[in-house]
């Protein structure tokens, strides 16, 4: 055995949604911190079952939109009332009401790249490699089965109990995955 | 006490009484691997016939409007029917009815997700692409109706060498940002939507470059739960996003007629109006796409009778708030008292382009309400032609608010009569081949159907659910 491979953690396979959820229930009850589940879509109620708290793309996406408001009403000002003013209809330099429009529309736009840009951050994408994506039967997890897999990393990992542990889950197929 | 626990025990919930029972949304009660199978179907199999019949027509008209664009920029504006009193032609018109079209797919992406309309899974991705051809169609127009098209540039905020800036209190700065921020957002949108997709696609790859190109655009996704969480927040929030968008867009692009003076043109109902007639002939092309298009690629399980009669009604729906637009249009303009304002809505009615008036009448108002009968809503052919007449009227709609309004305006000395001239035509044409050459190739290299999230309204996706394995009784 050459030192670069010490595995990257024990993979459970499942044949339902419900039974992946209870398995899940387990493993956070248990204590586990480096651990995940992998399903075809989102299933609802798993976060529950995780103990995940809130995702924080909400603020990404929030000072996105309040950057895209300010840069419009600062453009806007800076350009038609201090650079170049030019008098139209008799129409005020600048107007928080016609510079709305453009602002409103950068407020969205900031918070819209916030949003998909947040969500890759927090997870840690895009990622060229993953050693699940290396493994044959992790295929199915975005074709028709749920995996739930617990890292080697974890501090309560020991092979012989979590082995047991997800044994006690119903999972039928339990392996070792390579780093 | 324990007699409290016992009736907290005792107390069932009864199932569904069977009348109240809704249709699947996947039909014939389809495995999810049948949802990957028969999407990736389309991409996988060798390529049918019937794709290239439709591929060839529309590359050729592609490259019809590669030639007129040329011709135009070459030559001028001059080339096009344009011309004093009616300096907004064809260009403009098929600018407003390209971009309202792309407001179908934002409206099924964006707004249903919001109201929790789980059968727009089906149909949302086709939508979404619909979007963004039709948003890149529309955007030729008016890149190219400024005449000189080499100082587009100049409708952003960049700082030239005559120190000149945008001046941003008119109406056509506020579509500039509109149409560039909705192109931009409809294409987040749908990306992040195709990542979880490309993960499947990446995974069931036989070749060496289809598992390379797919698995570099799907960034690596596993599925993880983890990254769900913050993915269908994200989600979520582009949707809450790109709600006030479709909704801000269409009503920008009516104030650019709105804010002027011309009477037919100066009228306070334009926004909702005009975002009602975008979602009306949006859904037309997406019925006109899908009817055939579920057909051949043997998608009669996803998007189902149902779909289609939900998406009739939608268009029955805002069919009928346009159709009460165009009535209110003519009391107010009687209301008025404004000889101007009368003289241009009965100019509309009866004057020489009245014909065009009731084209749109026809179209848009009375053959929806078609839409009323069941027997009307399970006749695909029926609702193939509805869909289609609905996308002429819409057309007429804006050639009639453009056209009609520009050729008699106060003065008679002004008058005048537009004639689209031959590029005028082509030129249109030509958009189609844009529209159809993304749309056949999308079609093929790109999952149509939503894959995950139509695997996620299916019963057996659902832990709760006994096909997804609840047992009875049990605490969820």
């Amino acid at each position: 055995m050459s030192s670069a491979s010490q595995p990257y953690g024990l993979l459970a396979e499942y044949e339902t949604p419900a039974d992946l959820m209870h398995a899940a229930e387990k493993v956070r009850d248990a204590g586990f911190r480096r651990w995940d589940v992998f399903t075809p879509y989102p299933v609802h109620g798993m976060d529950k079952a995780m103990g995940l708290k809130n995702s924080k793309v909400g603020w990404f996406s929030f000072l996105g939109g309040v950057t895209g408001y300010t840069t419009g009403m600062l453009l806007i000002y800076l350009t038609n009332r201090i650079d170049y003013p030019i008098l139209i209809g008799g129409k005020p330099m600048f107007s928080p009401f016609s510079a709305f429009p453009p602002s409103y529309e950068l407020t969205i736009l900031l918070g819209a790249f916030g949003a998909l840009f947040g969500m890759l951050i927090l997870n840690r994408l895009p990622r060229l490699h993953h050693p699940l994506l290396k493994h044959d039967r992790f295929r199915l997890a975005t074709h028709d089965r749920y995996f739930l897999v617990i890292e080697t990393a974890d501090p309560r990992y020991r092979d012989a109990d979590t082995r047991a542990l997800l044994e006690g889950t119903g999972s039928k197929r339990i392996e070792l995955v390579e780093d | 006490m324990a007699h409290s626990a016992n009736t907290l025990d005792e107390l069932k919930v009864l199932p569904t009484p069977k009348e109240l029972e809704r249709p699947l949304l996947v039909a014939n009660g389809r495995s999810i691997g049948w949802i990957s199978d028969q999407v990736a179907a389309i991409v996988e199999g060798k390529t049918p016939g019937w794709w290239w019949a439709a591929f060839i027509p529309s590359l050729l008209l592609l490259a019809m409007l590669g030639a007129m664009l040329l011709y135009q920029i070459s030559t001028g504006v001059g080339v096009w029917g344009n011309n004093h009193p009616v300096m907004w032609g064809w260009d403009i018109i098929n600018f407003v009815w390209w971009i309202g079209i792309g407001h179908a797919g934002t409206l099924i992406s964006a707004i249903l997700f919001l109201l929790r309309q789980r059968w727009r899974t089906a149909v949302n991705r086709a939508s979404e692409a619909m979007t963004i051809f039709a948003v890149m169609c529309a955007g030729i127009y008016p890149a190219l109706h400024v005449g000189r098209v080499w100082f587009d540039w100049w409708l952003f905020p960049v700082h030239n060498s005559n120190n000149l800036w945008p001046q941003f209190r008119s109406p056509l700065m506020w579509d500039v940002f509109a149409v560039s921020t909705y192109f931009t957002v409809s294409v987040l949108f749908w990306y992040m939507g195709l990542i979880p997709d490309l993960a499947v696609f990446r995974d069931r790859a036989k070749t060496k470059i289809r598992k390379f190109l797919y698995g570099l655009f799907a960034l690596g996704w596993t599925g993880s739960n983890r990254h769900w969480s913050n993915y269908e927040k994200a989600y979520l929030i582009l949707a809450g996003l790109s709600t006030p968008l479709v909704l801000s867009v269409h009503s920008i692009v009516s104030l650019d007629f709105a804010v002027s003076q011309l009477p037919g043109w100066h009228t306070t109902i334009f926004p909702p109006y005009f975002v009602a007639g975008a979602v009306f002939s949006g859904f037309g092309m997406v019925l006109t796409l899908l009817i055939p298009l579920r057909k051949v690629c043997h998608l009669e399980d996803l998007i189902t009778m149902r779909h289609i009669d939900v998406m009739c009604k939608v268009t029955l729906a805002t069919g009928s708030i346009v159709g009460y637009a165009y009535l209110m249009e003519l009391f107010i303009a009687w209301y008025s008292g404004s000889p101007y304002e009368r003289f241009a809505f009965l100019n509309r009615l009866g004057g020489p382009y009245a014909w065009g008036y009731w084209i749109m009448m026809g179209c848009n108002v009375i053959v929806p309400q078609l839409f009323w009968f069941r027997k009307v809503r399970e006749n695909l052919w029926w609702v193939f032609v509805i869909s289609i007449l609905v996308n002429i009227g819409m057309w007429f709609e804006r050639f009639v608010i453009i056209v009609i309004s520009l050729h008699r305006d106060f003065l008679p000395a002004n008058w005048g009569y537009f004639k689209p001239s031959w590029v005028d035509i082509c030129t249109y044409l030509g958009t189609f081949g844009l529209f159809f050459t993304m749309f056949l190739l999308f079609m093929r290299f790109l999952p149509m159907i939503a894959v995950a999230e139509v695997k996620g309204v299916t019963p057996q996706a659902d832990p709760h659910d006994p096909r997804g394995g609840a047992k009875e009784g049990g605490h969820h």
